[in-house]
């Protein structure tokens, strides 16, 4: 397949290659007459240029196939690629006048298959796979020894009968050689259907099982009949049934076991990739690909070997390696697996006009299709039956009917049966013809109506839905209380060795295959919390990379305001306000009107400044930014998810105080300033130790920096916890503004005006959209992480300094501005009640749904404005309607200016 | 052995025990010679108790908690405590048979002609909502039917390992009640936990095989 053309692309080339290719030989011949200007090297470049050309191909073919939802939702991808395929082989023929590209069974078995298998295996449920490993392993074995006996002793029946032409050659032994390369459920076929099927994950994990695990069999049998062949079946003894038999055990067991063995080494060296990140990704691959070469060289079962080996070692290497490293080889192995595949079902197309391997003969096909097909349907039947003796939810009949359907036979039978010996097998013509018809058959007639028949029989179907903590917190507890009747009863079941092999894995294998930091943080609830908050937080970055690149500015003013130990109110005020923004200054120099204009000036440079720094973060948001509906449609989900998550926080947090009395409320206030302070001591030296590492995570432009004591992992948490926390830091925060307008700030007035003449030029200036900006007040309440030393400082201090919020309630009264909606209310007057005391900064407040839309700009501009956003996500669940941001900005503008005159 | 528990077991008995857990008839002997197995305290195996129960039941075979710990495999479970406590009626430390089927019963898998059966009559003990309840209950330690953010920390103390810390184990708890909570009193009630669990496929979660 490599070496030769393909005429349809290479028609420019050829053309032009070949021209230089006369003159280059040509000129080997005579001296060169001087330095040639231009070279043409086409034969030095072919086979990489080709095989590039062929993924290509199909790369594009599956772009254009995807251009229509409509298409692709009912036909296969497969199906459409086989006939690409055809079309292609065709046109070569028709060119070339000689069959081109075959599918080279070389090649197939060892660049094309692996990262098919390797893929599906890595990403194998593996819970969902060993709960139903009973079944797939008698589905894998004893039904493809059926199927192939079967099927190849009823095709010898049927030439016996004479229903075959005389011409097909072939004894009992080819029959059943036949019969074993013909029987097995191909991998990648399956996985090309199913995956479009959507059947539930039970009937989906024991097709695909079994179409992974019957390799072993299928190889064995194989093997086993076509060295019977080769010796001739008079020389067959007694012993060599024996030891097919045996080899079976030695195949699969074999195989298993390399595969192990490189799951184990690959963990391992996973774990000392601590400095060399980057390579991370190659090892899973490297490693993997051993694997399967090594069982390939051992003629063991290498398919079982990489499928085991990515089973094997997910949990370890995903614990070690980095998450970047993680994404990259997630990424890698689905597009290696899809090129594949792509290029598989095409060359399978191309393959199939070959007619010079063609044999035909109508008695054989036919009587294979029928054959494979009611044979897969009674062996099903017949083993389910025998399973549902055994199983805690039996199969019932639809599933039967799906599972017998959907025995999709592909690309491995087509390399097997090219791979047959012509001199040997004399029928290989007639039995090459019929692969390919029910290769075709079942890709493509089967492939087509599996999803009108699933719907049709109402197949339950899987419901994607992303994990929940609750999910996997009471399934956790499910697991316990199973594995504890198990014990209870005394029945030393599958949860019982679940059970026990989990100990066994937490004590040992863990500990030797893990990192430490990683396997310190091991715990499948933590992994799943981690998982939900590293998600949001990565569309947090997306959506909003520049209010975080804009807070990263203020990293390095971090020192100072560390080392800063002034018991000036002032002083104090600015370092709280600080920590969420970076625009400290604006708080002091807004007093003279040139200040202002530096102010303006400062929210230009800053504008200007951090583009640098968020480099391909701001693109993305850019990017983000300009999509269309469906991306917005997109966002609100998010967003309202993100709200009601927030509002439970605020529940948590404030609610407590909010709808009690005035008294209640000042305890509640007290109380959480008091286990702020409780937290402080605790949380500090641990935050501390780890602030380069949060820094270098949450803006993850940095996050490859990794300091020697902590983890990426673990700063991941940090950050998160973080968010959780908020609250408390927004508390206090406002606390400190309002304190300080009250009874000790001197000039409390200077801060509300400098947000109101930034704002003013910003909102319209920065036209960014309504997206980034809701979230970018998220981030910044994810970034100042690291800014929590100052915070607890300056807190603490303030705690001294600051009376209770005595005025709270009276305030909250005097201002029934603040509240639009009734509902909102409740929940936002804790908030407000403890800004009030200075008229100005409730403004902000008032709307907080739309503070959100401008909050990018606001977050430049001052200094309690940040405060204000950081509440403002635990305010806006309540109103919906934000997000029609254009009535909702100009609401607040219009409030914003009166505040500024005011 | 189960010659020996069939004789200790009344036929009358055996029969209701049938009728109210759906267990089959080898299965009761079975998990029976099975409860007599773990009654090996030194308090006694057979013990006169309580008049007013028919004559059968007045020596029968108590287990207590003790006997329940004696099993290692239990011991190491981080639940197994509340597990154990599930298996006693509010405010005793005794379990006769009868109530040690009963707790058994709720992880018999449902089969497919119960599913159908009379809507009407009692729930059986394997139902959806009872295995839930089950669970239920080891969250909800003050059986005020919620599960508040102390218990579910509690819990979550148990399961998750010493390495994480207080803090996240909080954040952990609290997101879960977030998740959760519908009528916004930071907790979960039974309803919540159900309509949490409800793409979750409990009867198969929670159900294991009894041999025959």
């Amino acid at each position: 397949m490599l070496q030769a053309i393909l005429p349809l692309l290479g028609m420019p080339l050829p053309g032009a290659g070949a021209g230089v290719d006369d003159r280059a030989a040509g000129e080997s011949v005579l001296p060169p007459a001087g330095l040639p200007l231009l070279r043409w090297q086409w034969h030095e470049v072919e086979a990489p240029y080709l095989v590039a050309l062929w993924i290509l191909v199909a790369s594009l073919a599956k772009i254009v196939f995807h251009l229509s939802r409509k298409v692709t939702s009912v036909v296969p991808e497969s199906c459409l690629l086989i006939l690409l395929g055809l079309v292609l082989g065709g046109i070569v023929l028709a060119v070339a006048k000689k069959a081109e590209y075959q599918l080279e069974p070389g090649t197939f078995f060892l660049f094309l298959l692996p990262p098919i298998v390797l893929d599906s295996g890595y990403f194998m449920p593996s819970r969902l796979f060993f709960d139903n490993l009973g079944a797939i392993l008698t589905y894998a074995v004893v039904g493809t020894l059926w199927n192939s006996f079967t099927t190849g002793a009823a095709l010898w029946g049927l030439q016996q009968a004479g229903l075959m032409a005389p011409t097909v050659q072939a004894g009992l032994l080819d029959f059943l050689l036949f019969g074993s390369l013909i029987s097995a459920v191909d991998p990648v076929a399956v996985l090309a259907v199913f995956e479009e099927v959507h059947v539930n994950e039970t009937l989906f994990i024991i097709v695909f099982g079994e179409s992974l695990l019957n390799d072993a069999v299928t190889v064995v049998l194989y093997k086993v009949y076509n060295s019977f062949v080769e010796m001739g079946s008079v020389n067959v003894q007694a012993i060599d049934y024996v030891k097919g038999v045996a080899s079976l055990f030695v195949v699969s067991l074999g195989g298993a076991a390399v595969g192990l063995v490189f799951a184990f080494l690959l963990a391992l060296t996973t774990r000392f990739t601590k400095r060399v990140r980057i390579i991370e990704p190659l090892l899973v691959f490297l490693l993997a690909y051993a694997a399967y070469l090594t069982a390939e060289m051992a003629s063991l079962s290498a398919i079982l070997a990489v499928t085991m080996c990515g089973v094997g070692c997910k949990k370890y290497v995903e614990a070690n390696i980095s998450h970047k490293s993680r994404t990259a080889v997630k990424y890698t192995m689905k597009t290696l697996a899809s090129c594949a595949e792509t290029v598989i079902f095409m060359l399978l197309g191309i393959s199939a006009v070959d007619s010079s391997k063609w044999a035909w003969d109508t008695g054989l096909v036919l009587g294979t299709l029928f054959f494979i097909l009611l044979f897969r349907a009674l062996g099903v039947v017949l083993q389910t039956w025998a399973l549902n003796q055994f199983r805690l939810v039996p199969l019932d009949k639809i599933d039967q009917v799906v599972m017998s359907y959907g025995g999709l036979r592909g690309a491995v039978a087509f390399a097997l049966v090219i791979l047959l010996d012509k001199t040997k097998v004399p029928a290989k013509d007639y039995f090459v013809a019929t692969t390919i018809v029910v290769v075709f058959f079942t890709v493509i007639v089967q492939g087509l109506t599996i999803k009108p028949l699933v719907k049709w029989l109402k197949v339950k179907r899987s419901d994607h839905h992303k994990p929940t903590l609750n999910q996997e917190l009471h399934e956790h507890t499910f697991d316990h209380i199973l594995a504890a009747v198990e014990d209870v009863v005394g029945h030393h079941g599958y949860h019982y060795w679940r059970d026990r092999w989990e100990q066994f894995d937490k004590k040992y294998l863990s500990q030797l295959l893990m990192r430490r930091s990683a396997y310190r943080i091991r715990d499948q609830i933590w992994d799943v919390y981690y998982k939900l908050n590293i998600r949001d937080a990565i569309s947090f970055v997306d959506q909003g990379g520049h209010v975080l690149s804009s807070a990263g500015l203020t990293l390095p003013s971090m020192p100072n305001r560390n080392s800063a130990a002034e018991t000036s109110v002032t002083n104090l005020l600015r370092e709280s306000g600080s920590g969420a923004c970076l625009d400290l200054q604006v708080i002091d120099t807004v007093r003279s009107g040139k200040d202002r204009e530096d102010a303006i000036m400062h929210h230009l440079l800053s504008g200007g400044l951090y583009k640098p720094r968020r480099r391909y973060k701001a693109s993305c948001s850019r990017h983000f930014i300009s999509e269309d509906a469906q991306a917005r449609q997109d966002k609100e989900v998010f967003q309202q998810n993100m709200k009601r998550r927030l509002e439970s926080f605020k529940s948590t947090k404030h609610n407590v105080c909010l709808s009690k009395s005035k008294l209640r409320l000042r305890k509640a206030g007290r109380k959480k300033d008091g286990s702020a302070d409780k937290e402080t001591p605790n949380g500090k030296p641990h935050r501390a130790s780890n602030l380069p590492d949060t820094a270098a995570v949450i803006l993850a432009v940095e996050s490859e920096e990794e300091s020697d004591s902590s983890e990426t992992e673990k700063e991941d948490d940090e950050g998160i916890v973080f968010v959780a926390r908020a609250t408390n830091e927004v508390f206090q925060e406002h606390k400190v503004p309002g304190h300080g307008s009250m009874e000790v700030c001197p000039s409390p007035r200077i801060i509300p005006p400098s947000p109101t003449c930034a704002e003013k030029e910003l909102p319209w200036k920065s036209g960014q959209g309504d997206l980034a900006v809701y979230v970018s007040s998220e981030t910044t309440k994810i970034v100042p992480v690291d800014m929590q030393t100052g915070w607890n400082q300056s807190i603490s201090s303030l705690e001294s300094l600051a009376s209770p919020p005595c005025a709270q309630a009276a305030l909250r009264a005097a201002h029934p501005l603040t509240c639009a909606p009734p509902r909102g209310d409740e929940l936002r007057d804790p908030l407000a009640a403890l800004v009030t005391p200075s008229p100005e900064p409730h403004t902000g407040f008032t709307f907080t749904p739309s503070l959100a839309k401008a909050g990018r700009s606001r977050s430049e501009s001052s200094a309690d404005i940040p405060e204000q956003q950081e509440l403002q996500p635990l305010m806006a669940p309540e109103d919906r309607g934000c997000l029609s941001p254009g009535t909702a900005n100009a609401r607040w503008l219009i409030q914003f200016n009166r505040a500024g005159r005011l | 052995m189960g010659s020996r528990a069939s004789t200790l077991l009344r036929d009358e008995e055996l029969e209701e025990i049938k009728k109210e857990t759906g267990f089959s008839h080898s299965q009761i002997t079975r998990l029976y010679s099975r409860f007599t197995s773990l009654d090996k305290g030194e308090n006694g195996t057979l013990r006169k108790i309580d008049n007013h129960l028919p004559w059968w039941q007045m020596f029968t075979c108590w287990i207590s908690r003790e006997d329940f710990q004696r099993i290692p495999e239990l011991a190491i479970n981080p639940l197994g405590d509340r597990i154990i406590n599930a298996f006693f009626p509010e405010g005793e430390d005794q379990v006769n048979f009868r109530g040690f089927m009963r707790t058994l019963a709720h992880f018999r898998p449902i089969e497919d002609n119960e599913k159908s059966k009379d809507v009407n009559g009692p729930e059986p003990l394997n139902s959806r909502s009872n295995k839930l309840h089950f669970a239920f209950r080891l969250y909800d330690l003050d059986k005020d039917d919620k599960i508040s953010r102390d218990e579910l920390l509690q819990v979550l103390r148990m399961m998750v390992g010493v390495n994480i810390s207080d803090e996240q184990l909080g954040s952990i708890a609290d997101r879960t009640i977030q998740e959760a909570d519908q009528d916004g009193d930071s907790a979960i009630s039974f309803t919540e936990f159900v309509k949490v669990l409800e793409k979750v496929d409990v009867e198969q979660k929670m159900s294991i095989r009894f041999l025959h």
